[in-house]
């Protein structure tokens, strides 16, 4: 048999004598067994929780106070669908999301990529360092530290009232907007550093060119830098959104998602059904129209990504 | 090439064994595995050294026999969190675990616990405690499921600085809600700058708000929660609303800590080390351990805090017999069902509660005995000058109809206080708003009686 399939393609390098002793199924196996254990794993730590998650979806399933569980259909999507506090979560959800991700870290991050290319080398370090360093201290930290900050009695006001203009509440007031500012805060880095790659990958010639043309600044950016780096944007955009979906410990530290459910996002609500009230079908239902919502932040990113013309 | 089988083999292999290792598990008939909470705070370790010290007595006693100490280190909530998945799960499930009675009920009907009357029966020490107390640790059934190992109570702790400078009392004793407005609305109006009262509220402070805030109100007016005779909960009660309005009185006509310092989680942290120290605060009604922040080895030692700081307890509503009332939780030693060595398990609690090591552990732990004999041993009076007031209040205290539905509830009741508390509700559309929902989790068995107590 390997005799023969070496016959049929006249093209193709001999194989190398060893290979060919042992048939070519088998040889298969052989080659795909180390990765066995590795799916295995796979199977049993990432798809397995995610089957079951499905399943307790389903159910009436409680942490405590019932000792049977049984399959309600849709009974926790239909209950989902009629709960304020639901809605509300969704469009936390979508606040932040859009408000911290989509304008914030990408815009930011975009324009302190950009405004590298034109600095200093000592400036970038110092700048790179410090938006890095928020990048890296742990979620947790970081919510205490921006908790801090914005509190009454916060290193903000203190700042304010230094320089005689009025003082903010916004942990109360307006407490979306407090958690958005800290998500852009810490998680800016990663876009800046995602566009710092993109923007050296964008060929000189290129804007010389436009320059050249009396493109302006603006114009250079919009025909010719964004363009070129329009799947690092798609990129960039799906990951921090899916990231920014799925923040819980920034805003637990913060506000613990009140007051008044006012930056009740969807994990924090998720949260606070499964673990708080003990309903772990009802939070776990939740926790798949979350998947949902970033599936379909995906999906519109990656038709971004298609190739238009190419 | 016979190489490269043997290569794939022996990483398959390799990689098999953190597969194995899951499979593995280490029970025996003479060991006794024991879940508690472990404070967050590292320097607290109270329950580790009082149960490693009847650990190495146990297991002197008991040759052969193995005591596994299981600590879980969280906050209040996730530790039920994580008791509660330990306990699901036959291969997880330790065989003592220590037991929230707020959360007792719950984990009864879940299955989770085995009743302890044929033990409990049999042994002497049982009369000697309170029967509130074993109320506490009751299930609806009737049946015990767990022995407490002491409670708690609230009152109203004040500085007698800041009452000094509103020309208030140093001996303090409030007779209704009317007592308590009147005296932070002199400290208002006296001692400007000073947050003239405290009382916890809203989602951030949790169970703290749902107890020592709207509970401390209500079981003080003629009404409750739960009506036990017929077994429902109360709604549209008068008792309810009067405690919103009370509430919105503190709230908006700034009696209370802005509303923003008010909805930090922190507050309770705040009054302790910060508000009280400092004469930031007139009073607050607190737990009876607030005195443990100020001791030597507590988070904001303050050496002459009995000094400056006055207890008294909470009036009822118009002064309405019994004068006062006060809320208590308290904790106890339940054996689950799923456990492998439920005898040694109960001899471990026997061991837990004689009547010297449940002294020790109330003193080291600023925590008021539900047993009769400690409550008058001489060394349990001297730990704290609060002890003794805060022990008599378990005379007139009420405990939470700690059913399934409470935790729901209880989430429901702060989330009703918050929206007071903010203004964004009035307490009659509180009071309804709050009647719907419990409605809806107790699938309707409500009723508008609210029984006695």
């Amino acid at each position: 048999m390997t005799a023969s399939t070496t016959v049929a393609r006249p093209g193709a390098a001999p194989e190398s004598s060893g290979a060919a002793r042992v048939p070519l199924r088998s040889r298969t196996f052989l080659r795909g067994l180390p990765l066995l254990p590795a799916v295995v794993l796979l199977l049993v730590f990432l798809a397995g929780p995610i089957i079951y998650c499905v399943y307790y979806a389903f159910t009436d399933m409680q942490l405590t106070g019932a000792t049977t569980t049984h399959f309600v259909g849709l009974a926790n999507f239909r209950k989902a669908f009629v709960d304020d506090r639901f809605y509300n979560a969704i469009l936390q959800t979508l606040i932040f999301t859009v408000l911290s991700a989509i304008v914030g870290q990408n815009i930011l991050g975009l324009v302190i990529a950009m405004l590298f290319r034109l600095a200093t080398k000592a400036m970038r370090s110092i700048v790179g360092a410090l938006v890095i360093a928020a990048w890296v201290v742990p979620e947790i930290v970081a919510g205490y530290v921006l908790y801090a900050f914005f509190r009454d009695e916060g290193t903000l006001n203190e700042i304010l009232a230094f320089l005689h203009l009025p003082q903010q509440n916004w942990l109360y007031t307006l407490p979306i907007m407090a958690v958005s500012l800290a998500n852009v805060w810490r998680g800016t880095a990663f876009s800046m550093l995602v566009y710092s790659a993109a923007l050296s990958e964008v060929p000189a010639e290129l804007t010389e060119a436009a320059a050249m043309d009396g493109a302006g600044l603006w114009q250079r950016f919009w025909h010719v830098t964004l363009p070129t780096i329009r799947r690092s944007v798609a990129t960039n955009l799906m990951l921090i959104t899916l990231q920014t979906l799925s923040v819980f410990g920034l805003i637990f530290a913060m506000t613990k998602g009140g007051p008044s459910n006012k930056s009740t996002t969807l994990p924090i609500y998720t949260y606070q059904t499964a673990l708080q009230s003990y309903e772990i079908g009802y939070g776990t239902a939740m926790a798949l129209v979350l998947l949902v919502i970033g599936a379909l932040f995906s999906l519109v990113y990656l038709r971004a990504l298609r190739p238009e013309a190419d | 090439m016979r190489f490269r089988t043997l290569a794939a083999l022996s990483l398959t292999g390799a990689m098999l064994v953190p597969l194995a290792a899951c499979g593995s598990s280490g029970d025996s008939k003479n060991e006794i595995k024991i879940a508690y909470q472990q404070a967050t705070d590292n320097n607290n370790k109270v329950m580790q050294n009082f149960l490693t010290g009847v650990k190495k007595e146990f297991e002197k006693a008991n040759p052969g026999k193995k005591v596994t100490l299981v600590p879980i280190q969280a906050t209040e909530n996730d530790y039920y969190t994580k008791l509660d998945l330990m306990m699901k799960s036959p291969r997880t499930a330790p065989d003592l675990a220590y037991e929230d009675t707020f959360l007792i009920n719950s984990d009864i009907k879940a299955g989770f616990l085995q009743p302890l009357d044929s033990r409990v029966k049999s042994w002497d020490q049982w009369p000697q405690f309170q029967d509130s107390a074993k109320k506490a640790v009751s299930g609806l059934d009737g049946k015990v499921y767990g022995v407490p190992d002491g409670t708690d109570t609230r009152g109203i702790w004040y500085d007698k600085r800041v009452f000094k400078k509103a020309g208030l009392p140093a001996d303090w004793q409030p007779k209704s809600w009317d007592d308590l407005l009147a005296a932070a609305r002199a400290i208002k109006s006296k001692a400007p700058g000073v947050t003239p009262m405290s009382i916890y509220t809203g989602k951030a402070s949790g169970e703290a708000s749902s107890m020592q805030g709207f509970e401390m109100l209500l079981y003080g007016t003629d009404d409750q929660l739960y009506n036990p005779q017929q077994k429902k909960w109360v709604v549209g009660s008068k008792g309810f609303q009067d405690s919103m309005s009370f509430l919105n009185t503190v709230y908006s006509t700034g009696l209370g800590p802005k509303p923003s310092q008010a909805l930090d989680a922190n507050i309770g942290t705040n009054i302790g080390t910060d508000w009280f120290p400092n004469q930031k605060i007139g009073f607050s009604i607190d737990g009876s351990w607030l005195a443990s922040t100020w001791l030597k080895s507590g988070p904001k030692p303050w050496a002459d805090w009995s000094k400056n700081i006055g207890w008294t307890a909470m009036p009822t509503q118009h002064g309405q017999a019994p004068g006062k009332t006060s809320m208590s939780g308290g904790w106890s030693w339940a054996i689950t069902r799923q456990a492998k060595n439920p005898d040694l398990a109960w001899k471990f609690i026997t061991a837990m509660q004689t009547e010297k090591n449940a002294a020790k552990y109330d003193n080291s732990a600023q925590n008021l005995t539900v047993r009769k004999d400690v409550a008058t041993d001489p060394s349990y009076l001297a730990a704290a000058p609060t002890v003794k007031f805060f022990t008599d209040l378990v005379a007139s205290t009420h405990y939470r109809p700690a059913y399934a539905e409470y935790p729901k509830v209880s989430t429901v009741i702060q989330e009703q206080m918050e929206a007071v508390t903010t203004g964004s509700s009035s307490p009659s559309k509180a009071t309804s708003d709050y009647d719907k929902a419990v409605s809806d989790i107790v699938s309707g068995k409500t009723t508008k009686e609210s029984g006695t107590k």
